[in-house]
């Protein structure tokens, strides 16, 4: 923010676009519900009083995808899962992140097996991995505030 | 055992010509699968026992004759008592009838031995897969029905698992 | 797994049999309530056939969760199979590890010393009372009572406390292993308990202050979903929802387990069989969880806390360096793992939904031949379409927060 300093008190701030748009779009990052399995209970925690994921912007969870810019993933993918997620993922307008909560989203986690998807990033592209079985609702926080800092890093050649 | 079971355990060994399994305090008659539907019957009209706790099957392959043992569980509330069947069923294929005219939580629980053994059940209602896609083929709980485990990435393996995963693109 | 390979789950050629005729002729609405869903609490899929807000017919479809575990634990040792069972009924992991023990140690006729026996029961007592609060959380949520939902997750922080100042873990602990505990509990445990028995039962009055006799509650909960006992009973129905129909029926009285026998508790039932008499039940039997965590800590014996059978419980550590045998049982029990004898058992515990029971068939090698697990809320469900007919689709979120499944134990 540079020149601000000189200007001070007249109330103008001058910044690239890119800087603008990209602190705008962290500030009210409105998350998908899409909890699946025990991350989902950890997350629910974490939206909770005692780990405010609100103080982040995240203050509701839209159950419809047509509203959010963020998909948590939070718990097992089964195979008969996987292509909700997908057209899930496809009717979120642009811009869209995806947070693969836990291990089992991550990796498949403690099942090595017909049923689960080994991890959630052959279905939809990831953004931030966030492990742990469950993981902490400050590790989702952590992982909330590394998508963030991604997030700042984005350039305008990229979306524009 | 305590003298409601033996009851139950000689009148079914001269109705239905069960034999007995006991094991660790408790019992399962062992009941041709013809007979299953009286024998469920009796034990719900005549012996009190109101619940079917559980219903589920055992595969015993490569043995065939018999590959899959259904087992039933039944409480009773009244007496306080709990106690089991076990059908033997050959062949890759088998059939039999259901209980759910019966018991009515049957329904689920011979869906899921359909879904993932394959066994069918005459006098269903409603057979198709319960926790597997609708189009699924195979069985997965048969013996012969792979575990489709992938391989684990380890830090010697990582590049060449990493080049052949299937990521999603956009 | 691309976008091309969608299709709907279930086509209605496939349910013609289950919905009525004015479906196929169009006279009553197809709706979908898709397995993404703020109020289906987890990923379950209803086939609605609505008459304009009434339902018809309601079809679930489950599955969306099913994890393999039965067939996965066939490829495990025992006691890393247990590792899986934390992760059924994510609600209640403490209590999926003890029916898994209770059925190993029936197998393998362990004994389980009573110092073990008493916190294992402390244990799932407190793991009730968490789950119980999530249940009235969410249902208060659906019913839009959005400020019980933040008053029982801060309860809940309580007793995760508790859980991860025993184990290290707040949810999946797999604390109570066979034979006993991995390791007794630390010095704090039994202030951090005290803390939550004194501060507990004042909680309790506020939930009930603020839902029980709320009018608009009341309302949306009274005559909703009535369940007569005899269909309870031929549907196989346990726990919460049998005993609001007026059935005392309760595993921890009826045969019990782990020391229940010692503890003296009541069973709270209800007449009515409907919503309102659910949640009555649920929240007095928070009550009782306390009483009986309150009289386990009292009663807290001294002594070891896993058994000494080295055929199947490792040896501590510190005693490696001293005894050859130590070595040898410790070796065999982390490559090949314990084999217990030919056989198969059932064992069944109270969980917070009903019952959930372990058959458990093992063929003398070290992995367990068959696993299942009967868990309530796949035998619960099936009740839901009964309830279901006749009534709105608002109540039909009532209805499904009150028979309080959780979709990790119905798809296994």
């Amino acid at each position: 923010m540079g020149i601000e300093q000189k200007l001070g008190n007249l109330g103008v701030v001058t910044l690239k676009l890119e800087q603008a748009v990209n602190w705008s779009r962290t500030r009210a990052m409105w998350p998908m519900l899409f909890g699946l399995a025990c991350c989902a209970i950890e997350m629910m925690a974490a939206q909770a009083s005692h780990y405010d994921m609100s103080r982040f912007g995240m203050e509701l969870m839209r159950a419809s995808p047509r509203q959010s810019d963020l998909m948590i993933v939070a718990g097992r993918v089964t195979r008969k899962m996987a292509p909700v997620l997908r057209r899930l993922y496809d009717q979120m307008p642009s811009p869209k992140w995806v947070v693969s909560m836990g291990d089992c989203a991550s990796c498949g986690g403690v099942f090595n097996n017909y049923a689960i998807v080994p991890g959630v990033d052959e279905v939809v592209p990831v953004d931030v991995y966030v492990a742990g079985c469950p993981p902490r609702p400050e590790a989702l926080i952590h992982g909330i505030l590394t998508l963030h800092e991604k997030v700042q890093r984005e350039k305008l050649a990229d979306w524009a | 055992m305590n003298e409601h079971i033996s009851k139950i355990v000689k009148a079914f060994q001269e109705r239905f010509g069960a034999s007995i399994y006991a094991f660790r305090g408790e019992t399962s008659l062992i009941i041709p699968a013809e007979k299953i539907v009286a024998a469920a019957q009796a034990l719900r009209d005549e012996f009190d026992f109101e619940l079917l706790t559980e219903e589920t099957a055992v595969d015993y392959w490569p043995q065939l004759t018999p590959r899959f043992h259904v087992v039933y569980r039944m409480r009773s509330l009244k007496h306080n008592a709990i106690i089991g069947m076990r059908v033997p069923l050959d062949g890759n294929a088998p059939t039999m009838s259901s209980i759910v005219s019966v018991y009515a939580n049957a329904n689920w629980f011979e869906r899921e031995l359909w879904d993932m053994f394959g066994i069918r059940f005459e006098g269903h209602p409603d057979l198709r897969r319960i926790v597997m896609p609708h189009d699924w083929e195979g069985h997965p709980l048969r013996k012969d029905y792979p575990l489709g485990h992938e391989e684990v990435q380890f830090s010697f393996n990582f590049d060449e698992i990493n080049a052949r995963k299937p990521y999603a693109k956009e | 797994m691309g976008t091309e390979a969608f299709l709907s789950p279930v086509t209605l050629d496939e349910v013609k049999h289950l919905v009525s005729n004015r479906a196929i002729e169009g006279e009553t609405v197809l709706l979908n309530m898709g397995p993404q869903h703020p109020s289906t609490h987890g990923v379950l899929r209803l086939l609605l056939e609505l008459d304009g807000e009434q339902v018809v017919n309601c079809i679930p479809d489950v599955g969306f969760l099913h994890t393999g575990v039965e067939k996965n634990m066939e490829a495990k040792t025992y006691e890393k199979a247990e590792v899986m069972s934390d992760r059924l009924d994510y609600l209640n992991n403490v209590g999926n590890n003890l029916a898994y023990c209770l059925a190993v140690e029936k197998l393998c006729e362990l004994d389980v010393p009573p110092r073990a026996q008493a916190i294992r029961v402390i244990l799932v007592e407190l793991q009730r009372i968490a789950s119980h609060l999530v249940w009235l959380g969410t249902h208060a949520l659906d019913l839009a009572a959005m400020s019980v939902f933040l008053y029982c997750f801060r309860e809940r922080e309580m007793i995760l406390d508790v859980m991860e100042l025993v184990s290290g873990q707040r949810m999946m602990t797999t604390f109570i292993r066979p034979g006993g505990l991995w390791r007794d509990v630390p010095v704090e445990f039994e202030d951090a308990v005290r803390q939550i028995l004194k501060t507990f039962p004042a909680r309790i009055d506020e939930y009930h202050a603020l839902l029980t006799k709320n009018p608009l509650f009341i309302d949306r909960t009274r005559n909703i979903g009535i369940l007569k006992p005899e269909v309870a009973l031929n549907y196989g129905i346990t726990g919460p929802i049998l005993r609001a129909s007026g059935i005392a029926h309760d595993l921890r009285k009826a045969q019990p387990y782990s020391g229940y026998e010692q503890y003296e508790f009541d069973i709270p039932t209800q007449k009515e069989g409907d919503t309102y008499a659910r949640y009555l039940v649920r929240m007095e039997e928070m009550r009782q969880s306390l009483r009986i965590v309150q009289q386990a800590l009292d009663k807290l014996p001294l002594g070891p806390v896993r058994s000494n059978n080295r055929k199947y419980v490792p040896p501590p550590r510190s005693e490696l360096a001293v005894s050859m045998e130590a070595l040898i049982h410790h070796f065999k029990l982390w490559t090949e793992g314990f084999s217990p004898p030919k056989g198969s058992v059932y064992a069944a515990v109270e969980s917070p939904r009903g019952e959930l029971g372990v058959y458990l068939e093992s063929d003398g090698s070290p992995k367990p031949y068959r696993v299942h697990w009967r868990t309530p809320s796949f035998t619960n469900m099936q009740i839901l379409p009964l309830l279901a007919k006749g009534h709105l689709v608002a109540d039909l979120v009532a209805l499904i927060g009150t028979v309080d499944i959780v979709l990790g134990d119905v798809d296994r």
